[in-house]
């Protein structure tokens, strides 16, 4: 593709800098005895968002961290222009609308105890009332293309995410990343298989090893702790094997295809940790799950998501766009209202990988735009906190 | 390439190929494209073939390695014939 360099997006530039591609927002509940409370002010006040979740009480240690981390990170994301935070009382959730208000953007928030739903609700629709106007009132700017923070996690992937949608985004990864762009790719547990071509794709040898333990710590506390037989239920799962894939490995090595051919990661980040060395390629800590990574991802900063896959994912997001990529002919010619880029031409050999990355770029393009994807017109706003052990 | 190949090869040392068209029966010749370098050949399948699963390049024995992307997809469980099926019914990860 000619001129990447000067290519240009109209995006959201925030306080702090960052660029976003939406304008959310957010009635965001610090746990979920709030949610009810959140959802009734996003019934008040139209042009708001609330994003129910299942936890955020009585979590402790490294997993609390990981809530805060996410719950935090999604307030802060460069697509949410302004949040109303709902918690049931006023520790967590101040530090939770502390945490937000770092990035410069309007927060408010409000706890529920001594005051009840009414009297919260109240209150909160005021505040979200007089965001929605000073949220509607932001222009887009023209941005340049790398000031784009771009995910990528596969999902029902089978064969053909491996010969084209897959090799697709790492093509727009080899292309994107030279140009500055920050990139996170991630699904610890489904790197087993090609751990090995993985680790060679750090930088240098000390991300290497780092990104080694990372893994490995998953593999003994998590894997080994916890199997019962062996992962052939889970990894591949049915659905990757109705796709026609055998084993772990054969699913890996699919999957990594989506850092393409040049480009190595910088960096490893905890789940929902905000990259921090620059830009370039991070390796997120992260579940393989859909909705649970592209969250992860969301809440460490991406703006956009590109999504392969094989047998037909539906994944989205609530604040950002899911871009989904499928070479598979079949769901194309099943599912294609999921469907966002068609790149089955590399199957038939009608089209390249180097063309199917163009196309995807002039994609990324589009729904920085503005082009709602397929997940955001079919209404799919999975929002899913990642839980590392029970609850106190 | 004016014919559409109905098996696609990642890599000139992989063992299996994908089926990459629907309703593919027993005694196709199939075209078949090594993607790596785009060569093509071509091969007689044994089996009526789901569209993304594999099928063998090679005869195989029991105990030999699947290799895919030119690597390590794991161990043949059931000896194979060129053209046959190839899946979790006679294929498996080396690992568990």
């Amino acid at each position: 593709m000619s001129n990447l360099s000067n290519m240009t997006i109209h995006g959201y530039r925030r306080e702090n800098g960052r660029v976003g591609v939406r304008n959310h927002v957010l009635i965001l509940p610090v746990d979920d005895i709030s949610n009810a409370a959140c959802e009734a002010v996003a019934n008040n006040v139209k042009g708001t968002m609330a994003i129910p979740h299942a936890y955020g009480r009585l979590q402790f240690g490294e997993d609390l961290d990981v809530h805060f981390r996410t719950i935090i990170g999604t307030g802060a994301n460069a697509n949410v222009a302004a949040v109303v935070v709902i918690g049931i009382e006023p520790g967590w959730t101040k530090r939770i609308a502390d945490g937000i208000r770092l990035t410069g953007k309007p927060v408010a928030e409000f706890s529920i105890e001594q005051k009840g739903d009414f009297e919260t609700i109240r209150a909160a629709s005021w505040a979200a009332k007089e965001f929605v106007h000073h949220a509607t009132e932001m222009q887009r700017e023209e941005c340049s293309i790398n000031e784009l923070w771009v995910s990528t996690k596969c999902g029902e992937s089978d064969t053909t995410t491996g010969l084209g949608s897959c090799p697709t985004v790492g093509n727009m990864y080899d292309k994107l990343l030279p140009e500055g762009i920050t990139g996170f790719f991630g699904e610890t547990s489904e790197i087993t298989g090609a751990e090995h071509i993985c680790q060679k794709r750090a930088i240098n040898e000390e991300v290497g090893k780092r990104w080694h333990a990372m893994w490995k710590a998953y593999q003994d506390d998590v894997i080994f702790a916890h199997q019962t037989d062996d992962l052939s239920d889970s990894q591949p799962t049915k659905g990757n094997i109705e796709g026609g894939l055998t084993t772990i490995e054969e699913k890996a090595l699919g999957n990594l295809e989506k850092i393409g051919r040049t480009s190595q990661f910088i960096d490893i980040l905890e789940p929902a940790e905000a990259p921090n060395s620059g830009a370039g390629l991070y390796f997120m800590d992260s579940s393989s799950a859909a909705a649970e990574c592209v969250t992860l991802m969301a809440a460490g900063g991406a703006v956009i998501h590109t999504f392969p896959t094989g047998q037909g994912n539906v994944v989205g997001n609530p604040i950002v766009p899911v871009i989904k990529i499928t070479a598979n002919p079949r769901t194309v010619r099943t599912m294609s209202e999921h469907v966002d880029l068609d790149v089955s031409g590399i199957l038939r050999r009608e089209q390249t990988i180097d063309e199917a990355g163009d196309a995807l770029i002039e994609m990324i393009r589009r729904t920085a735009n503005g082009r709602n994807t397929a997940a955001e017109a079919l209404g799919h706003r999975e929002f899913s906190m990642t839980k590392l052990y029970r609850s106190a | 390439m004016s014919e559409i190949p109905q098996l696609l090869v990642h890599e000139k040392a992989d063992n299996v190929g994908v089926v990459v068209v629907e309703g593919l029966t027993a005694g196709t010749d199939m075209l078949c494209c090594i993607t790596h370098d785009n060569s093509t050949f071509r091969l007689t399948s044994n089996a009526d073939v789901p569209i993304g699963h594999k099928v063998a390049l090679t005869d195989l024995k029991a105990g030999d390695t699947a290799t895919k992307y030119g690597e390590d997809i794991g161990k043949i469980i059931a000896d194979i014939k060129k053209g046959d099926h190839v899946h979790t019914h006679n294929c498996k990860t080396k690992r568990w």
